[in-house]
């Protein structure tokens, strides 16, 4: 029997074959012969209402199922409206394929209607990325694609495919078989690196186990629990690692970085030895680098080799999957410790003081309006830890990883690398289309939510009921922080006056969702449970909040950690404390 | 700042120039000189790379390219454990009467007279890069017109291949990422 299909056929099937089960996207006239399939495709397409939706959409489907997510655009126009949520994905080490329709093969490089060099655009931001112009291509290219975004250190890749090459006749024919001569993963780590390792952390009186991001992308939570409870270290979450480690653990310090707790700062400033876990020694936690953690050894584990050594030299490298890498060094460990395990009790007296003594908080206003971070507070208390919380960037995001609790991976969702405002609704849609049974909130901030609220449209209508709560303090807050603090608060273009238009209750009344408003501290609990019962439509409530609340810890950027302050002008009292 | 040579072995694919260069330029690495050309496999392109390095570890470097999906092999050319040539093409201004003279110069360094004109001669030359540079430093007093280099190009001494050793499927592994000579394959 002939398998003779057009190009289209062929990557409707291939993406059918590589498992895919969603995908977002709009079409256009260069994707279009797409389209056709796609009407009778299992697949289900959910239409959404810019490119840029269907890329964080992707983004966040991928990162509560671990799955690759799918997005899918027109050329030209379409295609340079994915580049945001590319580099998102590329910064935050996400999974996504992102097919484009391309212009007719022979009008490329002619400057054609809606032409757009998008695999030139995207070759620094993607993994990898294809440009196919021959419709036998395509089912290998997509197989590729697959293979490449979801194996390794994850991330997105980018088939373009010119329309012609969609319309021709070609043979489907699915590889059985992967054959990419320059992309082999490692993901066993050398033995010799393990016991290095092991030695290390039995001589260690002060380790720490920094915790980033890969230990949620390699599923590794368990492997993480157990060798944190073998070793009796203090843990500490980055931002893309919340929920890698319960936050009711008694090791757990919180989260390190420019707004961590100073314990989890501190333990990272102090620490003879950090083990260091998927983590990439980012500049948001190690402050100024010249001075972060002078003292401490270097373990690091990581299936990019190329981490390893490029903000902090290694003195032992574990190249390999980070779950991979934890298995074989807990029995390590064990048998070092046989020999002889380190008294860590003088430095958890220190970490432990710490923690008490410096716990996130926040102030009720003294004007009487709502604390913004009792909002976050009671929304992750009241939908508990096995909601799933997606932040916008701002305050209402470093607020939401301070004041939600999560226990469970795969619970927290933001942009962490790229800082993208109007990630939060398309990518709560996403996180709520991988997961239909879990509660999504967004929280969101005013100014991040008009930035791509318009996906309330798509939520609406393809019965996605997520939940958003706008933390509007009618500024772009995080700005006007740094300009209370850094510019003698002059407040230079910060100002949205979103207690005054829009109004955002209308606006999701408009949009086909339930709109909610909430004033006063005592009606906090009311409307989150009012939210809370509404299931079969999306909800957004518009918190109005305390303007001039602030985001505490801080470590201003470009200094030290050992600069880090608890409040305006407060440091933490150092003197009290024996380091 | 150290100079370093890699061989790095690609995919012969369109758009795989782009990325390396992309790839320099993005990570703020200093490319002294770049070659490519094909190689005994027809799909594969060998690219020879020049680097400065200031601040940026070597292996760095090698890390990062490695991460392009279409390059397959990489390995340092050491000054002892390879033959390394660049090849130029020099146009001077040489008067009849110092021709003699330019003569003696070019088989002094093993070049060969390839176009005469009555304003111009032009020579080809290839060999180390110190030879053609003292070469070119010779001829300035004839005045240089015009001139182009290839950039160097490199081969490892000895029976090995670089393709032998980054093709086959056992191959070596990601070893020692700090030891500077480490090959890197996947
Ligand atoms: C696309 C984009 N543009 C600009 C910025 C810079 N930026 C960072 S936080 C912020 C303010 C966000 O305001 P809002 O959404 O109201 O959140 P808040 O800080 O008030 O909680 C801005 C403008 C960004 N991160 N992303």
């Amino acid at each position: 029997m002939s398998n003779q299909v057009t190009g289209a056929q062929s990557l409707v099937k291939s993406l059918e074959h590589a498992g895919v089960d969603v995908m977002f996207g709009i079409p256009g006239g260069a994707i279009l012969p797409a389209y056709d399939p796609i009407y009778d495709s299992k697949i289900r397409h959910i239409l959404v209402r810019h490119e840029q939706g269907a890329g964080h959409a992707a983004t966040g489907y991928a990162q509560v199922t671990g799955r690759v997510g799918v997005c899918i655009a027109t050329s030209g126009p379409g295609a340079t409206n994915l580049v945001t949520p590319i580099a998102d994905a590329a910064m935050d080490s996400v999974p996504m394929v992102a097919i484009t329709g391309q212009v007719p093969s022979a009008a490329i490089g002619t400057d054609a209607f809606q032409e757009a060099d998008i695999r030139g655009i995207t070759m620094p931001i993607t993994k990898h990325n294809f440009l196919i112009t021959n419709p036998d291509h395509i089912a290998g290219a997509i197989a590729e694609a697959f293979h490449i975004a979801g194996t390794g250190r994850p991330g997105p890749v980018l088939v373009d495919i010119a329309k012609d090459a969609l319309q021709k006749m070609t043979d489907f024919k699915w590889p059985t078989k992967i054959n990419l001569a320059g992309y082999n993963p490692k993901t066993k780590p050398a033995s010799q690196a393990i016991r290095d390792a092991a030695a290390l952390i039995a001589q260690s009186k002060k380790p720490v186990l920094y915790v980033g991001g890969g230990v949620i992308k390699a599923n590794a939570s368990k492997q993480l629990l157990q060798l944190a409870e073998l070793t009796g270290a203090p843990v500490v979450t980055t931002l893309m690692a919340r929920g890698a480690f319960p936050d009711s653990h008694s090791l757990h310090l919180g989260m390190p970085g420019m707004h961590g707790t100073v314990a989890a700062v501190t333990a990272l400033q102090k620490s003879d030895l950090l083990i260091t876990l998927g983590a990439r020694f980012d500049d948001r936690v190690t402050g100024k680098l010249s001075t972060f953690a002078v003292n401490a050894k270097i373990i690091h584990a990581d299936i990019d080799p190329a981490e390893i050594g490029k903000n902090r030299f290694a003195d032992v490298a574990i190249i390999g999957d980070v779950g991979e890498a934890m298995t074989a060094l807990i029995p390590a460990l064990e048998a070092e410790f046989k020999k002889s395990k380190p008294d860590l009790t003088q430095w958890w007296n220190q970490m432990g003081s710490l923690r008490s003594k410096y716990p996130v908080g926040y102030d009720h206003p003294a004007d009487g309006s709502v604390s913004p971070q009792y909002v976050i507070e009671r929304i992750g208390a009241i939908s508990g830890p096995d909601a799933v919380y997606v932040a916008g960037v701002g305050q209402h995001q470093m607020w939401a990883s301070q004041f939600v609790k999560y226990e469970k991976p795969r619970t927290w969702l933001n942009s962490g690398g790229a800082g993208t405002m109007g990630y939060a609704v398309p990518a709560a849609m996403g996180a709520k289309v991988g997961l239909p049974d879990a509660t999504v909130w967004a929280i969101d901030g005013d100014g991040c939510f008009q930035m791509t609220n318009q996906e309330l449209v798509t939520c609406a209508l393809n019965n996605i009921p997520i939940k958003v709560a706008i933390i509007n303090n009618e500024s772009l807050g995080m700005v006007r922080q740094w300009q209370t603090l850094f510019y003698n608060s002059r407040y230079s273009n910060t100002s949205l006056e979103s207690k005054r238009i829009p109004d955002f209750v209308k606006l999701a009344d408009a949009m086909g969702c339930v709109g909610l408003r909430c004033d006063t501290t005592g009606d906090v609990d009311k409307v989150i449970k009012e939210a809370m019962a509404i299931n079969d439509q999306p909800v957004v409530v518009d918190f109005s909040v305390f303007r001039d609340a602030m985001v505490w810890p801080m470590v201003a950027a470009g200094t030290s950690n050992d600069d880090i302050m608890v409040a305006r002008e407060t440091a933490p009292d150092w003197d009290s404390q024996e380091l | 700042m150290a100079t370093h040579t890699l061989s790095v072995l690609v995919e012969n694919s369109p758009g795989v120039l782009a990325r390396v260069a992309s790839l320099f330029s993005r990570r703020g690495y200093n490319i002294d000189s770049l070659a490519v050309g094909p190689t005994e496999n027809s799909e594969i392109s060998r690219m020879t790379i020049v680097l400065n390095l200031d601040g940026h570890a070597l292996d760095q470097v090698i890390a990062q390219l490695f991460k392009l999906i279409n390059v397959i092999g990489i390995s340092e050319m050491t000054d002892t454990d390879s033959i390394k040539r660049e090849a130029l093409l020099v146009k001077i201004k040489a008067k009849p009467s110092e021709r003699e003279k330019v003569a003696a110069v070019v088989a002094k360094y093993n070049g060969v007279i390839v176009d005469e004109s009555d304003a111009s001669l032009t020579i080809e030359a290839t060999g180390p890069s110190t030879d053609i540079e003292a070469l070119l430093k010779s001829l300035e007093q004839f005045g240089i017109k015009e001139l182009v280099q290839s950039g160097l190009i490199a081969l490892e001494r000895g029976g090995v291949t670089l393709a032998d050793r980054t093709l086959s499927t056992s191959g070596v592994a990601i070893s020692d990422p700090n030891s500077a000579t480490a090959d890197y394959q996947n």
